[in-house]
């Protein structure tokens, strides 16, 4: 391949890449609120009122419907109902710090829904004017472990506060005071995970585009009012918090988390990033898969597009093409016959164009083998951006460096590699970060077959489409990045 | 004579003027302004000790100086020099103030304890009614070390951007927008000789809240407990 044919590839794939980085459609929004799912859709809402309305949790859109302005809402579902926490405030950091936290409900976030229709707002908590707390940015908490439900708020001037709510009303439950858990953090919320509670928040400038530093820090408590430590010892009174997400390359601000379990061992974050450069500079909504090391969460990062090793956890073995190994045909300098004097010299890879005739034309089988950065061992994923997504990532393609083989889920729940993508949903894959760090790879559909199977390596040496289990390594897979080599 | 009694009486009266209440005269600044009482106590005997963490509570806090700013993100580092490095706590000249004295034409410095880990510059601010937001605050402390301090440093954490010195020397600088967080910034390592040293400090802050915490930490960050804190 020429340089100029090189370069037209990295530019296409660099473009693609750039494509992906944030939530698609128009996810303009400032101070997101915790993901909800309602009758098949996703919703959040945001500073202002409104919010953006989801059918894939990849490609986002106005419409959600929130009303009573003010700022940063949080958003919970009890029961069969969803809890709304929004507030609002006398004027920020320049202003008055009168604010108030209210709470109301509503049966479906769907506003095309007969049942939708938001109940009077109650006033759970509020600040005076001048007193050491903004009552704004409500994050709403259910303890899994006790079944009472929280509300912290607060923001930069003062405490970080909590109060217990009513779950069944939504109000503040009687006699109940606030509790001081934080200081100089925005857009708090309280999260439960292996006997930690841990408090999230927001950390640096806020609202300042793209020079924005907002970051988010956690700590974490053996209880639910504290006090909240970070990983030095450090309690979030005296400012503490370990970090969980900053800026990225070409996005600045991040703020407001929200946690999203999907699955067992699946696990997203919503955020906003105050400033998308390829979006004029716009406060864009993000997803991010959101893991667990030694107990603390840390953010990860939307998959990269790129040339890939796929190694399963189960032997360490690479997903590969089932075609003949081809020896490199390389001069062998045995360790007993090596002569110093002699210089050294670079050898290549193995390349596409060494072993392409080898390969049998049309579908080909899968296997998996030792890893030896051989041609049919070298996958090549990218997105697919009109075939949508699913929170946190697009569908993606997963073909063999340098050709069209791609690979796919076949009758059988089984798998194979077809020798050109047609974009049909078996040929399309999730592809999602596990809290372990490691990656659960899916297919959209596999024919014939209703069941939510995802790849697995069954034997060593053979993958197969199965259920998914996060206890299980054979269902995990790490994936490499490698340069490219075309 | 006539020169030398002319010499003496302006030397009083400069005094005086200096020092508006005696030392044993001076107003009970908590009682004057009782807004403060949450949050600061005036000192009551010659010397404390570092709290249990190691945070110097004992200051002499000057009079916020008027200094309008809309936002924190200005507060570069050469803006902070600019308007924090003035020298107002360098050279011969500098003189530990005394409680009560003036300066800065019309501001005074007052003692206080703060009866938290962070000193709420804020507070201190709206408390005395000399200002709120777009201000800059200058602080000086006085540790006596009973033996040398080897290898620690001044760890600091203030809101919103801050610089720090020891004799002096400056120690820390930390520009920015900040909240105050607990050893935010520390100094290089430090040894303080056996005896007296001034700490002095400059915060400046545009709107919101604004405090610093201040402490030593050791070479493994634990806080250095073993020396007396004084305002005179």
């Amino acid at each position: 391949m020429n340089i100029i044919a090189r370069l037209v590839i990295i530019a296409a794939f660099a473009s693609a890449a750039i494509s992906a980085a944030a939530q698609e459609g128009k996810p303009w929004i400032h101070d997101p609120s915790t993901i909800m799912e309602c009758d098949g859709k996703y919703y959040t809402f945001g500073t202002g009122g409104g919010g953006l309305i989801s059918e894939d949790g990849w490609i986002w859109y106005g419409g959600a419907v929130r009303p009573g302005g003010g700022a940063a809402p949080d958003a919970l579902k009890i029961g069969d109902r969803y809890l709304i926490a929004y507030s609002s405030t006398g004027g920020g950091l320049g202003g008055g710090h009168a604010g108030r936290i209210l709470t109301m409900w509503n049966r479906t976030l769907d506003p095309e829904s007969p049942d939708f229709g938001y109940t009077e707002p109650i006033e759970v908590a509020y600040s005076e004017v001048d007193e050491d707390c903004d009552a704004i940015d409500a994050g709403l908490f259910m303890d899994p472990v006790t079944g009472r439900l929280w509300c912290t708020y607060g923001t930069y001037f003062g405490f970080i506060r909590i109060v217990e709510l009513d779950p069944r009303s939504g109000a503040r439950v009687e006699g109940n005071e606030p509790v001081d858990i934080a200081i100089d953090c925005e857009a708090t919320t309280i999260i439960w995970r292996n006997g930690w509670y841990y408090l999230l928040g927001t950390h640096g400038t806020c609202c300042d585009g793209v020079n924005s530093t907002y970051n988010i820090v956690a700590g974490r408590s053996r209880n639910v009012t504290g006090p909240y430590v970070d990983n030095c010892g450090r309690d979030m009174l005296a400012g503490g918090g370990k970090m969980v997400i900053d800026a990225e390359d070409r996005l600045f601000g991040a703020g407001h988390f929200g946690r999203y379990v999907e699955d067992d061992g699946v696990e997203k974050m919503s955020l906003h990033f105050e400033a998308d450069l390829d979006r004029s500079g716009r406060s864009v909504l993000a997803i991010r898969p959101l893991l667990w090391v030694n107990d603390w969460p840390v953010g990860g990062s939307l998959f990269e597009e790129g040339t890939y090793e796929i190694s399963s956890v189960r032997r360490g073995y690479a997903l590969e093409l089932a075609v003949d190994f081809v020896r490199m045909a390389v001069e062998r300098q045995p360790f007993f016959r090596i002569y110093p004097e002699e210089p050294v010299k670079s050898l290549d890879v193995q390349k596409l164009e060494d072993v392409l005739s080898t390969w049998p034309e049309g579908e080909t089988g899968v296997r998996i083998g030792d890893w030896m950065n051989r041609p049919h061992q070298r996958w090549m994923i990218s997105a697919v951006p009109e075939a949508g997504g699913y929170p946190g990532g697009p569908y993606f393609k997963i073909s063999i460096e340098g050709t069209g083989r791609v690979l796919a889920a076949a009758e059988g729940a089984e798998l194979i590699v077809l020798p050109e993508f047609t974009g049909a949903p078996e040929q399309l894959w999730r592809i999602e970060q596990l809290t372990d760090g490691t990656y659960r790879i899916m297919p959209k559909s596999i024919p014939d077959c209703s069941e939510p199977y995802v790849l697995v390596s069954i034997a060593d040496s053979t993958p197969t489409l199965a259920r998914y289990d996060f206890s299980s390594d054979n269902c995990k897979w790490i994936l490499k990045r490698k340069a490219a080599c075309l | 004579m006539k020169s030398l009694i002319s010499f003496f009486v302006a030397t009083v009266l400069a005094a005086m003027l200096s020092f508006p209440a005696s030392a044993g005269k001076k107003k009970d600044i908590v009682k004057t302004y009782p807004a403060l009482a949450p949050y600061f106590s005036v000192p009551s005997g010659k010397t404390v000790s570092p709290d249990d963490q190691g945070f110097i509570r004992r200051w002499l806090l000057l009079e916020p100086i008027d200094k309008p700013n809309w936002t924190n993100t200005v507060f570069v580092d050469s803006y902070v020099r600019a308007n924090l490095d003035t020298g107002w706590n360098k050279g011969e000249d500098f003189v530990v103030p005394a409680d009560g004295e003036k300066a800065c034409d019309s501001l005074t410095w007052h003692a206080l304890d703060s009866r938290l880990f962070n000193v709420k510059l804020y507070r201190y601010a709206v408390g005395t009614e000399t200002g709120r937001y777009g201000l800059i605050f200058r602080a000086v402390t006085i540790i006596d070390c009973p033996e040398d301090m080897v290898d620690v440093r001044l760890a600091v954490g203030s809101n919103s951007a801050s610089m720090w010195w020891i004799d002096g020397e400056e120690a820390l600088i930390l520009s920015g927008d900040r909240r105050m967080v607990m050893d935010d910034g520390a100094s290089r390592r430090l040894t303080l000789r056996k005896g007296r040293h001034v700490i002095t400090g400059s915060v400046i802050n545009g709107p919101g809240m604004s405090d610093f915490c201040v402490r030593f930490i050791d070479e493994d960050g634990d806080p250095v407990l073993n020396y007396d804190i004084r305002c005179k």
